[in-house]
């Protein structure tokens, strides 16, 4: 007997190559013993005189799939060995975790570009990279229990797979055309990809089977193509995803480095990127400043790519509203008057994961929807939060829930809106899949405050039947609380400026506008935007120009707001606008971007995504460089935007342009909002201020608020999405501070 | 007509105001003035046997038509009284009658109850009797009873009125959500949220100045039509507050089965889509007084429809969708664009939900 180590590791380090790189580590310097994946992770159990040097080696240089929450280490008498073995799963404990689905890696693109058995291979992986959990069925994690079980494994493949030394050593989804998955092409094609390459040049549109759903493809610099796509897809304007290797994203924009790391990060998300040439047609991205980038994230989209040498529309495969098919035959069903071609494959989708988009920000980059690469990974609780297992479910759109167990929190992918079918029973089957990902119990709900939200409902239905508390989270306090904890934040005050569009507030209003100061537990509204009358509800936020009409009637700008609007029915809505079961009072930062975009003629009539006039007007705004800004009154605790539309009104009679006008606006509820913020932190001794809400997905906007208040600390963008994707977690975070 | 009672006993001894146009608080006091109003109002209109307490009703009249008895009660309170298509009158005998009706029943007798809210202008009370003797007349039942009650000024709003209803049902006769199978077929019988957006209109306040009517109507021999052209007829209901989607939730989570509806069968009218776009109302939730959903078998849908159409009530009769296996949603909607929609249950006011 002699003295030993046993070295712990806690995070996401199985099925991602950890123990083969133990296994290398612990031999080249020297040490005997043995390395397993258990129940909580990994345990290693090792000795020689170079043992303490191990746990350094782990940290400094473990495998890029892998992320380490804790390494602890204990010295222990070790049984004596000649060797360092890896113990395979199911010795003893069982895997239990699933990392996320990751892009191809460099030596996968070697072994697919060149010749050999996996050459032009559309599934080629290994631990390094491939798909996780998209084809994870249930857990422990092997091959037996993914959408590959059907694949018998031939002798080349097992031989790899076996090989400790191998980058193959138990990759589960280790394929290759002999014994793998293969691609189809409908109409029928001898090779599918050289096909549906052709097809692509030739101007057609192709569905494509990918990792977590379908895809339309086609080629991105031909105009008539992209119009069509639109035009089947009754997607009027939202911007379209692009599919393009580095060198030739260079061609269309000018990536930073970081801008560069974030496209080449281990979830290879779509990126959004300031358009600088414009070589693209402009129906991408209709009057936006930026395009959505990725990179060919599979061996299929990079042979693809490839073969076609031209960036590609790469959009969800998916009718409008829903999400995107998953099946080979509801694919053929649901885009038969889209997709021209169809490629297709035999390994099924076990969960539909969407693309995740980040955009750049001055300092954190900011994920805007959080999906594939980055689920089923969980994020660190604040320290101070007791320790218990909750189950919070989001909001209506965006939706994503959030379990927590052993001080972090597993959120979700993005699942889209609630009141879509197909998002609807995703939204069910992610409340089974993940409580079973995390062995999770929940003994405790927390829901939005939202009388109507299908997760809210759900979440006191089952509160109800299981017996358990439900917390009814105010949704501006769960996004401040979201922004706070995303970044461990455990003080006593912290202020809130949250700009969003819309949430039900404690006075039956809806909020959206606000500046609340508190913490987890309790929160106060300090400040707020000035109410005006949400004509329509919902059909409000699709028709800008109702937002204008309020706004301009309340600053007494009635006369001009007849003249903005004399094509609409201005008497009409006028009439409404009094009466609150039809247009309820609202705060809404968003519908307040909205109001301006209507004056400037963004389109007032009607918007076809959300956030669309908001999003034209921020890029319209940021063609200018001026650095005024307008005025926006402060009261007590309210914030009265009219002069902002009277001053308006007199630059646009004065023919100031309107991108100057645009920027002006953003100046002033950028500096009106800061202010508040700053008196408000000041009076409550607060140093930490959180930036959370839909609205600051607008860059400018962001920017301008956080130059405003650079003296504090301040919370904002980051993993855990500001818009209602990350409510959830913010919901988590308030539940456990007030169970304790 | 049973006797009235006595709201305020301090008003009890005051003279005769029946010749005033307006209903006082005399009229509550038992005394000559209620006897002028009921006479001259309630008893002529309908036809009423006053001569004893309690109506009574011969028994062979129910076993002639049935083996079953339905029986029911309704409050009707709307505001305005009065609107396009018709008025409380109306609502207080086709609401009762439609109850009955589609559980299968023949409405027979009716009972009716008046609140009267002091000064309400007796011309006006004479109307709103006046629509319900013609609108019972119509539906072929009788009122048998009823009731009034005088309050003072500001305890109701003008009039609320009360019917309760009998009928039988034939022989064998078993509708109910529970009976609806996989695969049958969700009929309506005509425009979806007519109601509701005539009452909106009504109001005034909101200047939506449509031309939409009411849908209030009797279904009774609609019902009667379907029940012999539809033998295997499984359930019905009328779409009241909630709407469409309240009525079929409801049958969905009886029956444990989903009801999928396509929006491109859903009659609405122009108009009514018009005053949900500006109010952001969704015309789903919108109610009806005349308007109902039934299930059959499908191989009955085609003659259920014919004997529909062959009626007034039931002209734009079509079918909107279909009960299928039981999903995690009770109902859905195939929307235009091929997608599908949740189709939830209303609770408490549509509220905004865009974030």
């Amino acid at each position: 007997m002699k003295m030993g180590l046993q070295i712990r590791v806690r995070g996401q380090v199985q099925g991602v190559g950890f123990r083969p790189f133990v296994w290398r580590e612990a031999r080249s310097l020297g040490l005997v013993g043995d390395v397993k994946n258990d129940k909580e992770g990994v345990l290693i159990h090792v000795s020689g005189n170079a043992m303490h040097d191990l746990p350094d080696a782990i940290r400094t240089s473990a495998p890029p799939l892998c992320e380490i929450h804790g390494i602890e280490v204990t010295e222990m008498v070790c049984a004596p060995s000649d060797q360092f073995r890896i113990l395979v799963s199911g010795d003893e404990g069982a895997e239990t975790s699933c990392p996320p689905d990751a892009p191809i890696c460099s030596a996968c693109i070697d072994e697919v570009s060149q010749a050999g058995r996996r050459a032009d291979y559309a599934f080629t992986n290994c631990t390094n990279c491939g798909p996780r959990f998209t084809i994870v069925e249930r857990l422990p994690y092997d091959r037996q229990r993914t959408t590959m079980r059907n694949f018998d494994i031939c002798e080349d493949c097992r031989a790899e797979y076996e090989n400790p030394l191998d980058r193959r050593f138990h990759a589960q989804p280790i394929a290759c055309p002999n014994c793998g998955p293969l691609l189809t092409i409908k109409p029928y094609a001898a090779n599918p990809l050289d096909a549906a390459s052709s097809r692509i040049c030739n101007g057609e549109i192709v569905a494509v089977k990918g990792l977590g759903g379908f895809h339309l493809a086609c080629d991105a610099t031909n105009a008539d193509v992209v119009q069509s796509l639109r035009t089947r897809k009754h997607r009027p304007s939202k911007p379209f995803a692009l599919m393009a290797d580095l060198e030739t994203i260079r061609q269309f924009t000018d990536p930073s480095d970081e801008e560069i790391d974030l496209l080449t990060g281990p979830d290879a998300p779509i990126v959004l990127l300031d358009k600088v040439s414009g070589r693209l047609p402009e129906s991408i991205a209709p009057a936006l400043s930026r395009h959505g980038w990725m990179l060919p994230y599979t061996p299929l989209h990079w042979l693809l790519f490839k073969k076609v040498g031209r960036p590609l529309i790469m959009t969800s495969g998916n009718l409008s509203k829903e999400p995107q098919v998953m099946d080979n035959d509801e694919a053929l069903e649901k885009l038969a008057h889209i997709a021209d071609s169809f490629v297709l494959h035999n390994r099924p989708i076990a969960r539909r994961v969407d693309d995740s988009v980040v955009l750049p920000t001055p300092s954190t980059p900011m994920v805007l929807r959080r999906a594939r690469g980055q689920t089923p990974g969980t994020l660190a609780l604040p320290i101070s939060l007791p320790d218990r297992q909750v189950a919070a479910y989001g909001a209506e759109l965006k939706s994503a829930i959030c379990l927590t167990k052993n001080g972090r929190a597993m959120l979700s992918h993005h699942m889209g809106d609630l009141d879509n079918v197909l998002a609807y029973e995703d939204f069910l089957k992610a409340d089974r899949d993940f409580a079973n990902l995390m062995d999770h119990q929940p003994k405790l709900i927390a829901v939005d405050r939202h009388p109507t939200y299908l997760s809210s409902r759900y979440g006191r239905d089952l509160a109800e039947k299981a017996g358990l508390a439900c917390v009814e989270v105010q949704h501006h306090h769960a996004h401040m609380a979201a922004a706070l904890g995303a970044r461990g934040w455990d003080g006593e005050q912290a202020v809130g400026i949250i700009l969003d569009g819309l949430g039900f507030g404690d006075d039956e209003a809806f909020w959206g506008g606000e500046v609340l100061v508190g913490n987890y537990k309790t929160f106060r509204r300090a400040g707020q935007l000035s109410y005006a009358p949400l004509i329509g509800g919902d059909s409000a936020q699709r028709e800008p120009w109702r937002n204008a009409l309020v706004r301009l009637d309340a600053a007494g700008l009635n006369a001009a707001a007849d003249l903005l609007f004399c094509d609409y029915p201005v008497s009409q809505l006028r009439a409404v606008a009094g009466n609150t079961a039809f247009a309820p009072p609202s705060s809404s930062a968003g519908r307040l971007f909205d109001a301006i975009a209507a004056c400037l003629g963004i389109l007032p009539a009607g918007q076809s995504f959300e956030g669309e006039a908001a999003m034209r007007l921020e890029s319209l705004a940021s063609t200018s460089q001026d650095d005024g800004w307008y005025a926006l009154r402060c009261l007590g605790g309210l914030i009265d935007p009219s002069e902002l539309f009277e001053e308006l009104l007199a630059d646009q009679k004065r023919g100031v342009p309107d991108a100057t006008i645009a920027r002006r606006c953003h100046g002033g509820i950028a500096k009106a909002f800061s202010d508040m913020g700053r008196r408000v932190a000041l009076e409550a001794g607060a140093q930490t201020i959180a930036l959370s809400g839909g609205c600051f997905q607008n860059r400018l906007l962001l920017t301008m608020v956080a130059e405003e208040l650079g003296e504090f600390e301040l919370c904002g963008p980051g993993p855990v999405p500001i818009n209602d994707g990350g409510l959830a977690f913010g919901q988590a975070v308030i539940a456990l501070a007030q169970s304790s | 007509m049973t006797k009235p009672e006595t709201q305020a006993e301090t008003q009890t001894d005051k003279p005769s105001h029946l010749r005033r146009d307006r209903v006082t608080m005399a009229h509550a006091g038992g005394g000559k003035a209620m006897r002028d109003l009921i006479d001259e109002v309630f008893v002529s209109a309908f036809e009423l046997d006053t001569s004893e307490d309690q109506a009574r009703l011969v028994s062979d009249a129910m076993s002639e038509h049935g083996a079953k008895l339905a029986f029911t009660t309704d409050g009707y309170v709307v505001t305005p009284l009065e609107f396009a298509g018709g008025d409380i009158g109306k609502l207080a005998i086709c609401g009762t009658v439609n109850d009955l009706a589609v559980g299968g029943a023949k409405p027979l007798w009716l009972s009716a109850g008046f609140i009267i809210e002091e000064g309400f202008e007796i011309s006006r009370l004479r109307r709103v009797v006046s629509t319900m003797a013609a609108e019972a007349k119509r539906a072929d039942v009788r009122i048998v009873t009823g009731d009034t009650k005088v309050v003072e000024r500001g305890s109701a709003d003008g009039l609320y009125i009360t019917t309760s209803g009998v009928g039988v049902i034939p022989p064998g006769c078993n509708l109910g959500a529970i009976s609806i199978q996989e695969g049958d077929v969700a009929i309506v019988n005509g425009v979806l949220g007519d109601h509701g957006a005539a009452i909106l209109d009504a109001r005034g306040d909101l200047a939506l100045s449509t031309t939409v009517e009411s849908d209030c109507q009797s279904l009774a021999s609609l019902m009667q039509a379907v029940m012999s052209a539809a033998p295997n007829l499984r359930a019905a209901r009328d779409l009241t507050r909630g709407g469409l989607a309240s009525a079929l939730n409801e049958m969905a989570e009886t029956a444990q089965l989903t009801v999928e509806i396509n929006e491109s069968k859903l009659p609405i009218r122009p108009e009514v889509r018009g005053v949900c776009e500006i109010l952001g109302l969704d015309p789903l939730y919108l109610a009806n007084e005349g308007t109902l959903v039934l299930f059959v078998p499908e191989n009955e849908a085609e003659a259920a429809l014919a004997s529909m159409r062959a009626q007034d009530a039931g002209r734009d009769a079509v079918v909107i969708g279909k009960a299928r296996k039981k999903g995690p949603i009770p109902v859905t909607m195939r929307t235009l664009f091929g997608g599908e929609r949740v189709v939830d249950m209303l609770v408490g006011e549509q509220l905004p939900r865009i974030c």
